[in-house]
């Protein structure tokens, strides 16, 4: 029990902060917004999974990824896929020239359903698929450069290509996936109807259950011997590999996890959203997702779930009423969370906090600074020698 | 692949297929040799070098217009002096960027990318404020005009050979400026040993602002140049930023030689491909070949063995 | 050549050149169980380019170097070190964010694939190895604190713990008292003395008087070749070697 409350739950402190969460995304907004509005931050929340995924991977590990928007999309893509199978049965789409398939591969032309769509008609594969193709898509990439020692810029750099070639591929192969429009009008899901206002609230609850679950899960293997080595490996990662580990299969590790987390997320997109396009895939989207976790904080899993919302509030709020803002406010937030306040709101929060314990609790202050100021004796005796 | 083309006419579209190859890589080479400069000696990457490139194209668009409109009879000179103004322009901007920006940056390189992209956004929105969503290009002298056509079936541009005689210019400018000089030799060592340059007296903030500026201002040359042979938006400098990085790595990031050699292979090899296969499959390939290339060789093409 | 030997480290014919440039030319080197061993020499004479090559960091153009009777020049770093090498780097390379006892722990070699880190125990074992290792090097009374807070003396003792944690035939040093205190350096050779007890030590050294104080054996490296070896007192007055530390 202790090991639950301790690790998983990240003792008082990480309760707290978790329970707040919690009454925020499951009681506070469903009870206050309208349902258009709960669907709005529903999609925003799948953006938390690759912001999540970003603290664990960029935060904690160094690692900076500017392509998650890769696996945020094969997960998409994955459910689109299915969803719009079930679309185009062929009583659906009756006055197409190829009935049975869908809408933009009749208008391109198509005659049958390409081999790779096949297995997606079976809602179990294609459940595994988004579980499975995104992690080991990551585990290729990772593999080939962590074994070959690629680190930092390049790999930030490599990421960022890898995200445009695929954004490439889908807007020029549209006969396969939709083009730039990407794959629309998705209804039912096994038949049930997603667009309806149950299945609205019942997905963005699963969706919220899920990022639930997941920053458990990564503070399981944050607050594990795991957590300690991907430190450091940040921060001495020739100390680790001199210390007998391949420092390689924790940086795969990390980044397949990474891909899964936000795989998910894109698979939740698409529920909730009802279309996915190679908007959420490429350059812009991927950097978006790491400014998210930037200003919620890179070391905080719930500071990378407020940052999304926030950034997201913000983004509707001022694209609504001055487009031409902002632009500006957007890149002024990248440079001011670099320059100003690198560990974003949670930092904030922190030493917002550490103001506050400073200024009241001063019996606890001074029974604290006995203890942590027990100094070493030999270091007094090196500076008077 | 080769369906239905005599020799003769295959032989005709690689020579203008190929020529096209060299105005992308006349491009990219000028965007890539600032980048080099940036990345390769400096550390810094600066996602913001498309729109410094942008910035050297509005500027020419601005020279011609009021060219155009103030002193018609300065139409067939004005280009010349709009490079020499697009690369002030640009360098000066860096030169700015270095200060307000990049220079608290130097220790956390991937920070460094953020704010960068985050100066990007707002310098595209300034375009967009500025000049408008819509495409522009300016108003080319007539020399500039025109084509060469050697035989019937190969037709050679006039402004995409003179775009490649620029290149020329700039990249043993910067050669000479790099190994040659005083001042190249201070950023050699200052790359190389910021501490010990700093005590044997170079000033290493100054050498690395006017370092990140003349790279941005070659970005602005390329700006110029590119103005001759597209139309400029705000968006256009995003466009090539991905190019320009591979082009970089590829190279490996510390050689000016690579970088024309990875150029060079990059532009060929996407222009080629672009004729016998639709445009975006032609970048596709390319890209896809690079990071492969560069998973089993991540130093780059040219990049010397060193104790590490 | 020998094919098996009861020598800790063999290193025959090692040779290394980066760009043309030979760091480190066919060079032999014997290092028994239980010794202590000292390589000197001036500045870029090889030294850490010798202890690069043995764990792996560089790899050798060409020679053999072998640990226990087992090759290492194609092993991976981590192979190496499970092999029983540890490596302490010439400035200390501890985890500065984390306390002395965490940095203990992330040494200590159990969990060290990546499950087996996921699902690593803090036990009693753990506890008390950490405690015994801790005291060991001096440190048991700062185990909770930050080891960036440490002197840069007991940084060098803290890296010296992680590498003990994990039990090494071979523990190789590089510069292990370079800016510490005279005090500091007399509890470093009391150290050294003690944990060369059962197993072999490599040592570089800059500093004659900690080499007078700790060597067994020394052997003096000039310009990637051995220039002198064998007892300390015999190589000190070696002409050779008093030219080459001397002569200019």
């Amino acid at each position: 029990m202790s090991f639950f409350y301790n690790k998983l739950i990240g003792g008082k402190e990480g309760l707290t902060g978790l329970i707040l969460l919690a009454l925020l995304i499951l009681v506070v907004f469903p009870l206050t917004l309208d349902l258009f509005r709960l669907n709005l931050v529903g999609k925003y929340l799948t953006y938390a999974f690759p912001a999540v995924s970003l603290v664990l991977l960029w935060g904690y590990g160094g690692i900076l990824s500017l392509g998650q928007g890769v696996f945020f999309g094969l997960g998409g893509y994955g459910m689109a896929m299915f969803l719009k199978l079930e679309a185009s049965s062929p009583e659906n789409t009756a006055i197409q020239s190829t009935p049975g398939i869908p809408d933009f591969m009749d208008w391109n032309q198509l005659t049958e359903l390409p081999w790779f769509w096949e297995p997606f008609n079976s809602f179990a594969f294609t459940i595994l698929a988004i579980l499975i193709i995104p992690a080991a898509f990551a585990y290729i990439i990772g593999a080939a450069m962590f074994k070959r020692r690629v680190g930092g810029v390049y790999f930030a750099i490599i990421t960022q290509v890898i995200a445009v070639i695929l954004t490439i591929l889908i807007v020029g192969q549209q006969g396969y996936t939709g083009g730039i429009n990407g794959i629309t009008d998705l209804r039912t899901l096994n038949g049930w109807d997603m667009t309806s206002d149950s299945a609205k609230y019942i997905f963005y609850f699963i969706n919220c259950a899920l990022l639930l679950c997941i920053v458990l899960l990564s503070r399981f293997i944050l607050t594990s011997k795991f957590g300690s080595l991907l430190l450091a490996i940040r921060d001495k990662e020739d100390r680790v590999r001199f210390s007998g580990y391949d420092v390689s299969n924790f940086k795969i590790f990390i980044y397949c996890f990474a891909a899964l987390i936000s795989a998910i997320g894109g698979a939740m997109f698409t529920l909730q959203v009802g279309f996915m396009s190679p908007s959420f895939v490429g350059i812009v989207p991927s950097i978006e997702m790491v400014i998210f976790a930037a200003i919620g904080g890179r070391m905080s899993l719930i500071g990378a779930i407020y940052g999304t919302l926030l950034v997201n509030f913000g983004k509707t709020a001022f694209s609504e009423t001055f487009p031409e803002l902002w632009l500006f406010l957007m890149g002024g937030l990248f440079i001011s969370v670099v320059m100003l306040f690198p560990n974003g709101l949670a930092g904030l929060w922190n030493d917002y906090k550490h103001h506050l314990t400073n200024r009241f609790a001063f019996i606890t202050k001074r029974f604290k600074s006995q203890k942590t100021l027990t100094r070493p004796t030999n270091a007094e005796s090196e500076s008077l020698s | 692949m080769l369906g239905g083309y005599t020799y003769g006419e295959l032989g005709s579209i690689l020579a203008m297929q190929g020529f096209a190859g060299f105005s992308l890589f006349s491009v990219l080479l000028l965007m890539a040799l600032g980048l080099a400069i940036i990345f390769g000696q400096m550390g810094v990457i600066n996602m913001a070098h498309g729109e410094f490139m942008a910035a050297g194209a509005y500027t020419t668009y601005l020279i011609a217009t009021l060219t155009e409109q103030y002193f018609p009879a300065f139409m067939p000179y004005y280009f010349v002096f709009a490079i020499v103004v697009a690369f002030f322009v640009a360098g000066a901007l860096g030169y700015l960027a270095e200060f307000a920006l990049i220079r608290h940056l130097y220790k956390r390189p991937l920070d460094t990318l953020l704010a960068t992209w985050g100066l990007s956004l707002i310098m595209q929105q300034s375009y967009r404020s500025i000049f408008g969503a819509r495409e522009v290009s300016p108003t080319l002298p007539e020399w500039l005009l025109g084509s060469y056509q050697p035989t019937d079936t190969i037709d050679i541009p006039l402004n995409g050979m003179f775009v490649l005689v620029l290149t020329a210019v700039v990249t043993f400018a910067v050669f000479y400026l790099m190994f040659k000089s005083r001042w190249g030799l201070r950023v050699r060592a200052t790359t190389q040993n910021r501490v010990m340059s700093g005590a044997v007296g170079i000033n290493t903030n100054k050498v690395d602002r006017y370092t990140f500026a003349l790279g941005c201002g070659i970005a602005g040359i390329a700006g110029a140049a590119f103005t001759t042979i597209a139309s400029t938006g705000p968006t256009t400098g995003t466009l090539y930023i991905v190019d320009t990085f591979m082009v970089v790595v590829f190279g490996g990031a510390a050689s000016l030689f690579g970088t024309i050699a990875s150029a060079f292979s990059i532009a060929q090899a996407q222009s080629i491909l672009e004729f016998f296969i639709s445009g975006s499959m032609a970048k596709v390939y390319t890209l896809v070949t690079l990071v492969l290339i560069l998973m089993f060789k991540p130093e780059g093409l040219f990049a010397s063995k060193v104790r590490r | 050549m020998s094919t098996s030997t009861d020598l800790t480290l063999a290193i025959e014919d090692l040779t290394v050149s980066f760009d043309g440039f030979k760091a480190v030319d066919s060079l032999n080197l014997y290092i028994d169980k239980n010794e202590l061993h000292v390589v000197i020499g001036p500045n870029g004479a090889g030294k850490t380019t010798v202890l690069d090559l043995i764990c792996g960091k560089t790899k050798a153009s060409s020679g053999s170097i072998k640990f226990l009777n087992k090759e290492l020049t194609e092993l991976a770093e981590h192979e190496i070190v499970r092999a029983g090498v540890g490596r302490k780097f010439q400035t200390p390379s501890i985890y500065e964010n984390l306390t002395v006892f965490e940095n203990l722990e992330v040494s200590y070699p159990y969990g060290r694939t990546v499950i087996g880190s996921l699902f690593f125990k803090r036990n009693n074992e753990v506890v008390k190895k950490i405690h015994q290792i801790a005291k060991e090097i001096m440190l048991e009374d700062v185990l909770d604190t930050e080891s960036a807070l440490l002197s840069h003396g007991q940084k060098q003792w803290l890296e010296i713990g992680m590498l003990l944690i994990q039990d090494p035939q071979l523990l190789m040093l590089d510069e292990p008292v370079a800016g510490m205190s005279v005090k500091e350096r007399e509890q470093t050779a009391e150290l050294l003395k003690k944990i060369s007890k059962g197993r072999s030590v490599l040592v570089i050294e800059h500093d004659m008087e900690f080499v007078e104080q700790i060597a067994q054996k020394v052997t003096v490296l000039h310009q990637g070749k051995i220039l002198a070896a064998g007892q300390m007192d015999k190589v000190q007055k070696d002409p050779k070697v008093i030219e080459v530390y001397l002569g200019h």
